[in-house]
């Protein structure tokens, strides 16, 4: 009956949304009086996946065969399914990744569960109708949705939720095989191309964002936003202008018809917060907007704000947090 | 290559969402509805596609209500042959796949094309579960999607970076940029698409498996903290020591 989480791994290490997401899952099992397994996809060590205990995951569940190091739908759906029959699990979390979601949308007929995704808070349990917020409307409202299955599966949004760090505590390892076979990596990937981010800092996955719009004028400026992020520790990100015209990749371009963000804080850098942009970053924890124009809308979202030229304002920016650090 | 393009009707982009006094519904009034954006792409690429092979079908595919049909007449305008709309309110997501998958398996469409997500509920979830039911591959969400013969080659997005995937007809996809550009209905797509087919049929399966119990709106922001552009460096300051983000 524990509560299966599902923890993405990459060169060894858990990613930082699948500590949260297993931080969730602890916490929903205590919530229901039982314990959490995790079940681990990707490229994992047993070292690092005996940390999650700190996250406070009693048992993990980890499949050694190297063709799970890259995301294959159909295998990691069975393997999950599988982890999910051997624990009993009623209950299945997942990040609310393009691999988390996609995984989860399988599961939930193969299991004949009840899904949400985007889920930004621990569920209610009230008189046995359980109930979870989920974003709706591109960010722009929020819905509390029953789930009405015997089963139930969450994809959790990333930094909606604090990680738990209880020092020392270990979680039990242990192999687990699903009996993969060829026929399920049919969709398996014949090439894996990672981007090459500057910083390294990957924006899906970023705390920090330094984005830029049309007032940047032009991709020979975007040293100016690189400079800062690299300072910062930050993800670049841009407007769909911006990427429409190629200054920028599209993997960049956030807003409601691109990706959607929620870092702890978001650098708007001449960027005037159409509705469509705002939808992608407006459930970031702080924003910050530097515009020239004292009536541009993004102002209204910001909590802080300059009125100024980017030219200017950037560069005493990364200036400022050099002589911090 | 028999195409089926599934469209969700959505509220503009642009839209200010509100609901009914109850919070159980979303208030519709004056709300200007369009084809979800990123189904735009599935549509416009299932139309290169079979332009390209010089034969086969796109038939578009939407679960609603009678006030979907204008934008199902527009996909018609934009190019798709044929439309079926299942004459339903889309309660949820599993109940919406159940229809679609029904209908594909009826019609034994090749390609299935779908957008990314719905910007309404933002499910992610309806291109897995038919790839599911269908018992077929499910590519989401593709960036890119070439054809030969009835094999695909598509790149699909992954956290940082991108995956080139090859799967065999039929499989099922779900679009976004850069895949395409998306078309606009022109004059004579408009003509057309008045007498080309829209057949509407019945829903089938069981109900829905999630219910929203109320919907909220975002807190409000605090209001905007300025700082002067001279002193830019207060601004780092501030979000170490108040807001402590760095
Ligand atoms: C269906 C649809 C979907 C869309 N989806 C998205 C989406 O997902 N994401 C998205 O971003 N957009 C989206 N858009 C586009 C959106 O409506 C806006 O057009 C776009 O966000 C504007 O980009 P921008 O802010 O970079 O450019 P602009 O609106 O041109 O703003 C540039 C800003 O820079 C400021 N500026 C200029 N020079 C300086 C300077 N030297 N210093 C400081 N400030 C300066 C200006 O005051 C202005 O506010 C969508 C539109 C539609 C119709
Ligand atoms: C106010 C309001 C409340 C709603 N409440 C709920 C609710 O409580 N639960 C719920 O799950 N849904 C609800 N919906 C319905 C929702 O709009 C969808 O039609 C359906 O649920 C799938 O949404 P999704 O975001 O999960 O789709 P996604 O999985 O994000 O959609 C992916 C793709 O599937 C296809 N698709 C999605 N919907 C349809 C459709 N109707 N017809 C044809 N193709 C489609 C499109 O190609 C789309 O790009 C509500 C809609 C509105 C406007």
């Amino acid at each position: 009956m524990s509560v299966l989480v599902v923890v993405e791994c990459d060169n060894g290490e858990v990613k930082k949304s699948s500590l949260e997401v297993a931080s969730y899952g602890s916490q929903v099992a205590q919530m229901l009086g039982t314990t959490a397994t995790a079940v681990a996809v990707g490229e994992a060590t047993e070292a690092n996946l005996a940390k999650l205990g700190e996250q406070g995951i009693s048992k993990v569940l980890y499949d050694a065969e190297p063709r799970l190091k890259d995301f294959v739908n159909g295998a990691y759906t069975k393997l999950i399914a599988g982890a999910a029959e051997k624990e009993s699990s009623l209950v299945i979390v997942l990040a609310n990744s393009n691999i988390g979601a996609s995984v989860g949308s399988r599961l939930s007929v193969r299991l004949q569960a009840s899904l949400a995704t985007n889920v930004v808070e621990l569920p209610k349990n009230n008189g046995g109708q359980f109930t979870v917020k989920r974003g709706a409307f591109s960010g722009k409202a929020f819905a509390d949705v029953v789930l009405m299955g015997e089963r139930k599966i969450l994809a959790v949004k990333k930094n909606s939720i604090e990680a738990l760090h209880n020092a020392g505590q270990v979680a039990q390892v242990e192999r687990f095989s699903a009996s993969l076979t060829d026929a399920d990596f049919v969709d398996a990937p014949k090439q894996v191309v990672m981007q090459d981010q500057a910083g390294g800092v990957l924006l899906p996955e970023a705390d920090l964002v330094v984005s830029g719009g049309r007032g940047m004028k032009g991709p020979e400026n975007w040293h100016l936003i690189e400079d800062l992020a690299k300072a910062l520790g930050a993800a670049t990100a841009c407007s769909k202008p911006v990427s429409d015209v190629d200054w920028r990749p599209h993997h960049e371009h956030v807003g409601q018809t691109g990706i959607t963000v929620s870092p702890n804080l978001y650098i708007a850098c001449g960027i005037s917060g159409a509705i469509q942009h705002l939808a992608g970053v407006n459930s970031s924890k702080v924003i910050v907007v530097i515009n020239k124009d004292p009536e541009a809308p993004f102002f209204k979202a910001a909590d802080y704000g300059i009125v100024g030229d980017v030219f200017e304002v950037l560069p005493k920016l990364t200036q400022a947090i050099k002589e911090l650090n | 290559m028999k195409f089926l393009v599934c469209i969700s009707n959505v509220p503009d982009t642009t839209t200010k969402i509100t609901f009914t006094p109850d919070n159980k519904e979303f208030n519709k009034a004056g709300v200007q509805f369009v084809i979800n954006p990123w189904d735009e792409y599935a549509l416009t690429r299932a139309i290169e596609l079979k332009e390209a092979q010089g034969a086969g079908t796109v038939t578009v595919l939407n679960v609603g209500e009678a006030d979907t049909e204008p934008n199902i007449r527009k996909a018609l305008a934009i190019g798709a042959d044929d439309a079926i709309r299942v004459n339903a309110a889309p309660k949820d997501a599993y109940f919406v796949a159940q229809q679609i998958a029904a209908v594909a398996k009826e019609g034994a469409y090749d390609v299935i094309l779908m957008g990314k997500e719905s910007i309404d509920y933002n499910g992610f979830q309806v291109h897995g579960m038919v790839g599911e039911m269908l018992g077929i591959p499910t590519v989401a969400p593709a960036m890119k999607l070439d054809m030969s013969g009835s094999t695909a080659t598509l790149e699909r997005e992954i956290e940082g970076g991108k995956e080139i995937v090859e799967v065999s007809a039929p499989f099922v996809a779900s679009c976004q940029q850069p895949m395409c550009e998306p078309r606009i209905p022109n004059m004579r797509g408009i003509m057309t698409a008045r007498t080309k087919p829209l057949k509407v049929v019945e829903a089938v399966g069981e109900g829905a498996r999630t219910e929203v119990a109320e919907f909220a709106l975002p807190p409000k922001k605090q209001g905007v903290k300025l700082i002067p552009a001279e002193s830019a460096g207060e601004l780092i300051r501030l979000l170490r020591n108040e807001a402590k983000v760095i």
